[in-house]
């Protein structure tokens, strides 16, 4: 292995911080597979409540809402990981690098 | 007469073919019927074209080394490359086929789209950014990293072209019923239309021109479908409660529209078609090969972002399209035969909507973006296909990382050519046949070699080449096996009574294979090479979390 790599892997924080990326990206990949499975299971299995009126005087329905919002959701948790990932874990990798390879 | 569906024309979502929702039978299954020429719709066309090629021309100027042919450099932002992932996934299919799915079936629709979307969260939290760490011009890179490079290579850069080739062909036989339907042109002038422009692009523009050519074809895509809600919205007096209750009305449905069809019922089929769809986008070429045109891993995150903000932008417009069809569409007679069908076929509603919206004039526009989607998906793959020969065959497995630059990129300019003149052929030989089984066969590759040697080589550290080569080799032998004897293959076209195998969907049994095969042969080996396969993990596993040493791969 090359020096600097040995050193990473000697670094404490870098263990910390694959821990933590991990756990995060782990906890949203599982949000993500109950969101999608939660909206498949209530189509299949409940075709009453995902055909119902969210009031009387709409012809919207909450399986036409969650449709258009899981789309959305899936636009705004890319955007929850892109942001932590690069504003803290990207900063904290660099300067673990820096140390390294000076 | 026989109707060709133009969910052939597909990107990403060609697995729908073989559920049935979309009558597979006649998918791609013989001669259209040619219509009237459309003068518009190919002036619009040929001023795509010309664009196109001039941005070829520039690319040109700035395509000199490998890394620029491959990857633009790696200079192309998260912006533009998620504007470009995005454009490989709004495919003619999902724009076409999802909302003719509402239009025919009902909300069965909402459930492909967010499919196709919900993968994106999961590539960008596991893989995005170490494939951008691991990899240089191919995700083989990325699968040799540690491993053999002969057999693992070897096998990778092979299921890489047949993922080209089998849905070249595909898209080669879409463009050529699309432009019958669409512009009234003859079918063998579309394919050597398709074929040349695609050659052209990639030969002398590489993926500078390549992700601009998808990028130009998004910003149209995304342009169009917005004009068209806007104006369908204006049809209801900008009341969308109004259109959803006017849908309900006039659906052949009714009320059952709202809830799923039965052949989203079977659990097996549909958790083996989510897999496909999931897993199978993350073993496709032509996309994992964006990755390698950023910078970094901050812009391979930047690029998903944007990239799932475009996709469901542009699927909650579809659904939308879908929606008004029903109404507009679906009560004028002027747009069904006498025999009561759509004209064109069940996939032609959002076409049939431009014009009933916007005049001849937007249905050109949205006919001339229509075919160039499927250029701007030939040409990645084209791309792809290339990058493998050269790359990966050539200049590691065959020179042994000895060739020059300039020889690599001769043998790329040549594999293009080969691979563009192999996509004629067999596109001007497939056109009466039924070969919608070809993109089941693209996915089903992706998913059973491509993504499991891929995902097992960066994640576990016990893989050994042996275990991924015997492994990714069992997933190839049983996607085409499940194919071939499956009711797509066995009873459609080849007339049996049953299938041998019963499924439809089939990537849960061949990834299995592939997954436990990979396993048990990794465990079991005692050789020197898995010895040295293991001993590599530490630092592919330091580079693939960090990226130190990945900022190699933009310099010449």
């Amino acid at each position: 292995m090359q020096p600097a790599y040995a050193k990473i892997a000697k670094d404490p924080r870098f263990a910390d911080l694959v821990s933590k990326r991990n756990r995060f990206a782990v906890a949203l990949s599982l949000i993500v597979l109950a969101v999608f499975s939660a909206f498949v299971f209530v189509a299949v299995a409940l075709p009453g409540v995902f055909s119902a009126r969210i009031d009387a005087g709409s012809a919207w329905t909450w399986g036409l809402i969650a449709g258009w919002l899981i789309q959305i959701f899936a636009f705004l948790i890319t955007g929850v990981y892109t942001l932590r990932a690069n504003g803290e874990f990207d900063p904290a990798i660099r300067s673990i690098i820096a140390e390294a390879t000076k | 007469m026989k109707r060709f569906n133009l969910l052939l024309a597909s990107g990403l979502s060609g697995l729908m073919f073989s559920t049935g929702a979309f009558a597979a039978g006649e998918a791609i299954s013989g001669a259209v019927e040619k219509q009237p020429i459309n003068v518009t719709a190919i002036i619009m066309f040929l001023v795509f074209v010309a664009g196109t090629l001039g941005l070829t021309y520039w690319a040109a100027s700035r395509t000199r080394s490998t890394s620029d042919f491959y990857t633009a450099g790696g200079g192309i932002t998260g912006f533009q490359n998620g504007m470009a992932i995005a454009g490989d996934f709004m495919s003619a299919a999902s724009f076409l086929g999802i909302s003719g799915m509402i239009f025919g079936t009902g909300v069965d629709g909402l459930f492909y789209a967010a499919g196709f979307t919900i993968g994106w969260p999961l590539i960008l939290f596991m893989i995005a950014e170490r494939l951008r760490n691991l990899g240089r011009f191919t995700f083989a890179d990325i699968t040799s990293y540690r491993l053999d490079q002969t057999r693992i290579r070897s096998l990778s850069a092979f299921g890489a072209l047949s993922v080209v080739l089998f849905y070249l062909v595909a898209q080669m036989v879409g463009a050529g019923k699309l432009i019958q339907l669409l512009f009234g042109l003859d079918y063998a002038y579309a394919v050597v239309l398709v074929g040349v422009l695609m050659v052209l692009y990639v030969t002398f523009g590489g993926m500078l021109a390549t992700t601009w050519v998808q990028i130009t074809k998004a910003i149209l895509l995304l342009l169009g479908c917005t004009v068209m809600v806007g104006l369908a919205l204006a049809y209801f007096g900008f009341n969308p409660s109004a259109l959803i209750q006017s849908a309900i009305d006039n659906h052949p449905r009714k009320e059952a529209m709202l809830q799923p069809s039965a052949t989203l019922a079977d659990p097996l089929n549909a958790v083996s078609l989510g897999l496909a769809l999931m897993c199978g986008a993350a073993g496709l070429p032509h996309i994992l090969m964006r990755f390698f045109t950023v910078p970094d891993a901050v812009a391979a995150r930047k690029s998903v972002f944007y990239a799932t903000g475009f996709i469901a932008y542009f699927y909650i417009l579809t659904i939308t399209i879908g929606l008004a069809a029903v109404t507009i569409i679906g009560t004028n007679p002027a747009f069904f035969d006498a025999a009561g069908k759509l004209i064109g076929g069940g996939n032609m509603a959002a076409v049939h909507l431009a014009k009933a919206l916007g005049g001849d004039a937007f249905l050109g526009f949205i006919s001339a973006v229509a075919f160039a989607t499927i250029l701007a998906v030939v040409s990645g793959l084209a791309l792809a296909g290339a990058s493998a020969v050269s790359h990966d065959l050539y200049a590691n497995v065959i020179m042994k990382g000895k060739a020059t630059g300039a020889q690599e990129m001769r043998v790329s300019r040549i594999a293009t050519f080969a691979i563009g003149a192999l996509g004629i052929v067999l596109g001007l030989a497939f056109e009466n046949q039924n070969i919608a089984f070809m993109v089941g066969l693209a996915f089903g590759v992706a998913a059973s070699v491509n993504f499991p040697v891929l995902f097992l080589s960066i994640f576990w550290k016990n893989v050994t080449s042996r275990g991924a080569f015997i492994g990714g080799f069992l997933g190839l032998i049983s996607a085409i096996a499940f194919v071939v004897l499956g009711p797509t293959v066995w009873v459609s076209l080849l007339h049996h009574e049953k299938p041998i195998f019963p499924y439809e969907q089939y990537a849960l049994f061949s990834m299995t294979i592939a997954f436990v095969s990979i396993w048990f042969f990794s465990v079991t080996d005692k050789s020197a090479r898995a010895a040295e396969d293991k001993a590599g993990f530490p630092e592919q596993f330091i580079r693939s979390e960090t990226g130190l040493g990945a900022a190699a791969a933009s310099d010449h």
